[in-house]
């Protein structure tokens, strides 16, 4: 007994606190670098751009209340190990597909959203299992082949919408079908259910828009997701995150955990998908789905959150700072170089480096571990990070 | 009468591909039994460890051949689920936990304390959220019956590996239901006065009817604590013996099917430059449960110096603290210039080397090849193995010479492998160990610092591992920082040893100085001033 009380009087010298407070700052920057660049990116363009910050309030105010929720429906698949999910665009498919039923049967606000939402998550649930499934099978490569499955399932949509409607499914409403009978519009417009969600409560401060309902929905989000997190399942997804051997041997099961963190991800990215498109107010019937994968994970990353690692407050931010700086960019390239498809240029850009730049430190990271001092290191950061959801 | 045996081999055969790993192995295990199983590194006790855990990697590689009855009932052992469910609890020879949780955590993983909210009525009980406050309860009350007094909130990311080894435990120990535990050397990384309080814990639960099979190269141990013992060589059971008739040397023969002369190395009269190679002054090193409070330590030029001293004290925080692997602050002099610290590139290039006691962690990359550890740090930091491109001002790895030194080394070092292109994750504990070694005293460094270099190798090989360190530091003058939990080990090795203390040195000692001096200073009495 008298040995365990010196161990802990051995634990309790927490002294070097010097040693804690000097790198705090020096920490808190480094794990912030990501986020700091690009505030820093935006304020520049905010002043070079000159725009009226009222203008760039209200629009980031409505570009915030139908990109937030997307976003966040990334984090529970890096939190589970599968890392950056492209595959959610299938989840936006699935959506869709609902907002287009609505719209069909020409159901009105809220009704038609609900529609949608609720047609959606079986969809949305089926296509999450396969692609967990697939994602099982292709351990060590999720993304790419999350990447793929995004890619093959846009295949089936276009079979399904281009051909299918009007020939196996006997759909004959003029507002969404083609003149010649046979296959969707490129554009569908929402008559009965835009803005359904944005005007359930709208608020006006200073004179800017607030779609009050919108934020709602994502507000509870955060709330379950931070529930999520304190209960089993969460722990079961996090514990599947950082080493599936362990989790195995505790018993977990890590195919069917990691299946549970797709079915999640695709569901939310459903809804996801009805809420940005009730704000849009129509359906780019075949192009909507397909960029919202890279916008999205491009704003997590931009939050600083990474392949391995990510938080609800990095998605939050991340989407601030990367759409404050689509806001800005056109006008900013427009004042600085003359011409406003150079900042159209730039954003692109950005979109695609950063998704760049995090595979590459991703997989640099796991190979440059040669020396084990700086495995060592590296390891720690990713378990710091990890942890702190 | 069959239902008191808690678990029966019957005839398991494995083998990993072409190679045969257990042949035929019977062995049986009565309630509150202790059986202890030795035998060399590589005989093939943590595969059968494996078998009876339904560990993956079994099933991976086409399971086994042969019969495991429980409690009286032939039994399929499928997953560790399966095995969990069967009343087994297992310690792994690499710690299987995860650093990114807390102490509790880790503890609790899957069968975390939960309550019932009106979504999981519903949903189902993954829903139901966990109590975190039973959690760090239950945690605090199985960390106490071994009395290890590691904050359970703590987290397991740096946590020195003596304090991962109780961490273990506690988990299983937690289990309740537990009708077998099986622990794959648990003590490799304790001291002394540490192992004989978890030997009391594994009696308690003996005592309390539950079967404890474990694995230790540690005979002492064994012969303290083991009713019965199981000699495995070459994956066939040499013979299976009650204590009482059992003797030490008899058993270490069997496991080598060698006589093994017990000759203590003995310290040639010799003598170390003068000047002193490494200054440490005030360090202070930020390792959770190895805190390192203001050291001052003098290392003088090709001497050895063991570190010494209990788990949680700080002994393993220094040489982790000087390799920048964990927050440090203080000034360190190498030559007398300055290391900065927290920077690990830094340390490598003044001439430091590491040999972690974290193999799996810091050590080893698991699926490369044995060469490829061996060699790749050296070609890296060190320039070696390199030739040049023809006229090329570029230079690439010459794997001749790599291969021919992974040769040298497994022969040197006795390393049990198929060859030099087996990947590492394919080698026994032991033997991994064996290939950290070698990669440590490849890079041929000004300054060796190596922690529990003999973690996991059993005494055949032990002898050979430190004649190798001790013949480096004679031939070559490396200087050499040893850590280790073993006193005898220090004592074998060391120009002088220091004993670590609440995160301070205590005292240095002389490895000749008497037990009972060791035993006070390591409980913080007294203490001889340094130097
Ligand atoms: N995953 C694997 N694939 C192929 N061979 C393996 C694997 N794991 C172990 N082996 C081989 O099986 C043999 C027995 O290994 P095992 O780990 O059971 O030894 P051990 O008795 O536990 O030794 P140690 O005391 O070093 O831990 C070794 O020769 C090893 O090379
Ligand atoms: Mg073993």
């Amino acid at each position: 007994m008298k040995e365990g009380v010196q161990v802990k009087e051995g634990l309790r010298v927490k002294e070097p606190l010097r040693v804690k407070e000097q790198l705090h700052v020096k920490e808190l920057l480094r794990r912030n670098a990501v986020p700091a660049l690009f505030l820093c990116m935006c304020v520049l363009g905010v002043l070079i751009s000159g725009q009226n910050i009222r203008y760039i309030a209200q629009e980031l105010i409505s570009r915030l209340a139908r990109n937030w929720f997307l976003v966040l429906s990334l984090i529970i698949p890096v939190t589970a190990g599968l890392g950056l999910n492209f595959a959610i665009v299938l989840g936006a498919m699935a959506g869709q597909v609902g907002l287009i039923v609505a719209t069909h049967c020409k159901l009105p606000g809220l009704v038609g959203l609900i529609t949608a939402v609720v047609l959606s998550i079986p969809i949305a649930i089926l296509l999450g299992i396969s692609a967990g499934h697939v994602l099982n099978k292709a351990r060590g490569r999720e993304m790419i082949t999350s990447m793929m499955l995004g890619f093959f399932a846009n295949g089936l949509y276009l079979l399904v919408f281009l051909f299918m409607v009007g020939t196996v499914f006997p759909i004959d409403n003029p507002e969404i079908v083609l003149d010649t009978g046979v296959g969707l519009r490129g554009t569908i417009e929402l008559k009965y259910c835009k803005y359904a969600l944005d005007n359930l409560l709208r608020i006006k401060v200073l004179g800017i828009n607030i779609p009050v309902g919108s934020f709602a929905v994502v507000i509870a989000l955060c709330f379950g997701m931070r529930w999520l997190y304190k209960t089993k399942l969460g722990q079961e997804l996090r514990a599947v995150g950082q080493d599936m051997g362990v989790a195995s041997v505790a018993g977990i099961n890590v195919d069917r955990t990691r299946v549970i963190a797709m079915v999640l991800s695709t569901v939310l990215a459903a809804i996801g998908q009805v809420i940005f498109l009730q704000n849009m107010g129509t359906i780019n019937t075949f192009n909507s789905h397909q960029q919202i994968g890279t916008v999205a994970i491009a704003s997590l990353l931009v939050g600083g959150a990474s392949v391995t690692s990510a938080t609800v407050g990095q998605g939050l931010i991340g989407t601030l700072l990367f759409q404050l700086l689509f806001i800005v960019s056109p006008a900013a390239g427009q004042r600085l170089m003359g011409n406003a498809q150079i900042g159209e240029f730039f954003r692109v850009f950005i979109g695609y480096g950063i998704i760049a730049v995090a595979l590459l430190i991703h997989s640099w990271g796991r190979k440059s571990s040669l020396e084990s001092a700086s495995r060592q290191a590296m390891m720690k950061e990713e378990a710091k990070t990890t942890g702190s959801m | 009468m069959d239902d008191n045996w808690v678990l029966q081999v019957k005839d398991v055969s494995k083998a990993y591909g072409d190679n045969p790993v257990l042949n035929k192995v019977n062995l049986s295990l009565k309630r509150g039994e202790i059986h202890a199983l030795v035998g060399e590194n590589g005989a093939g006790k943590s595969t059968l460890m494996n078998i009876l855990f339904g560990m993956p990697v079994i099933h991976e590689t086409g399971g086994f051949t042969g019969e495991v009855w429980l409690k009286g009932r032939k039994s399929e052992i499928k997953s560790p689920k399966d095995a969990m469910d069967a009343g087994i609890g297992m310690v792994h020879q690499e710690f299987m936990l995860l650093p990114g949780f807390s102490v509790a955590e880790n503890v609790k993983l899957n069968r975390e304390p939960t309550k019932p909210n009106w979504f999981s009525k519903v949903a189902g009980p993954k829903f139901e959220t966990i109590n975190l406050h039973k959690m760090g309860y239950d945690t605090r009350q199985a960390l106490d019956r071994i009395e290890i007094g590691v904050d359970e909130w703590l987290p397991l990311m740096g946590m020195p590996v003596g304090h991962r080894q109780f961490i273990e435990i506690a988990r299983e120990i937690d289990k309740t239901d537990l009708s077998l535990i099986v622990l794959d050397e648990p003590t490799a990384v304790l001291t002394e006065t540490e192992s004989s309080r978890l030997l009391s814990a594994l009696n308690k639960l003996a005592g309390s009817g539950i079967g404890v099979l474990f694995i230790s190269h540690r005979l002492d141990e064994v012969f303290e604590i083991a009713d019965t013992i199981t000699v495995l060589r070459d994956g066939e059971v040499i013979c299976t013996v009650p204590k009482h008739e059992a003797r030490v040397e008899n058993i270490a023969e069997m496991m080598v099917g060698r006589k093994i002369s017990n000759s203590k190395a003995t310290q040639p009269g010799r003598t170390t430059g003068n000047g002193n190679i490494l200054e440490i002054r005030n360090l202070s090193v930020d390792m959770p449960g190895e805190y390192v409070n203001g050291v001052d330590l003098n290392v003088r030029k090709g001497e050895i110096l063991g570190i010494g001293g209990l788990a949680g004290h700080g002994k393993l925080g220094i040489a982790n603290g000087l390799m920048g692997l964990c927050h440090s602050a203080g000034t360190v002099m190498c030559d007398s210039q300055e290391i900065p610290l927290n920077d690990s590139r830094a340390a490598l290039d003044a001439g430091l080397v590491f040999l972690s006691e974290d193999r799996r962690g810091v050590g080893l990359l698991l699926d490369e090849s044995i060469e490829d550890n061996i060699a790749l740090a050296s070609v890296v930091s060190r320039n070696k193995f390199v030739k040049k491109v023809g006229p090329l001002p570029i230079s690439v790895e010459d794997g001749k010479s790599i291969r021919e030194h992974a040769r040298e080394m497994i022969s040197l070092l006795d390393i049990k492998c198929t060859g030099p292109q087996q990947s590492v994750r394919r080698l026994s504990g032991g033997n991994q160990q064996k290939v950290c070694v070698a990669k440590a005293i490849t890079m041929e460094p000004e300054v060796l610092l190596v922690s529990e270099p003999t973690r996991g190798i059993d005494v055949g090989a032990k002898e050979r591992v430190l004649s190798v360190i001790k013949r480096l530091n004679a031939e070559k003058g490396i200087t050499v920082v040893m850590t280790s939990s073993e006193l005898a080990e220090l004592r074998s090795m060391c120009d002088r040893i220091a004993i670590m203390y609440n995160g301070k040195i205590h005292g240095i000692l002389s490895p000749d100085a008497p037990d009972a001096e060791f035993g006070f200073c390591m409980a913080g009495g007294g203490g001889v001033p340094g130097d």
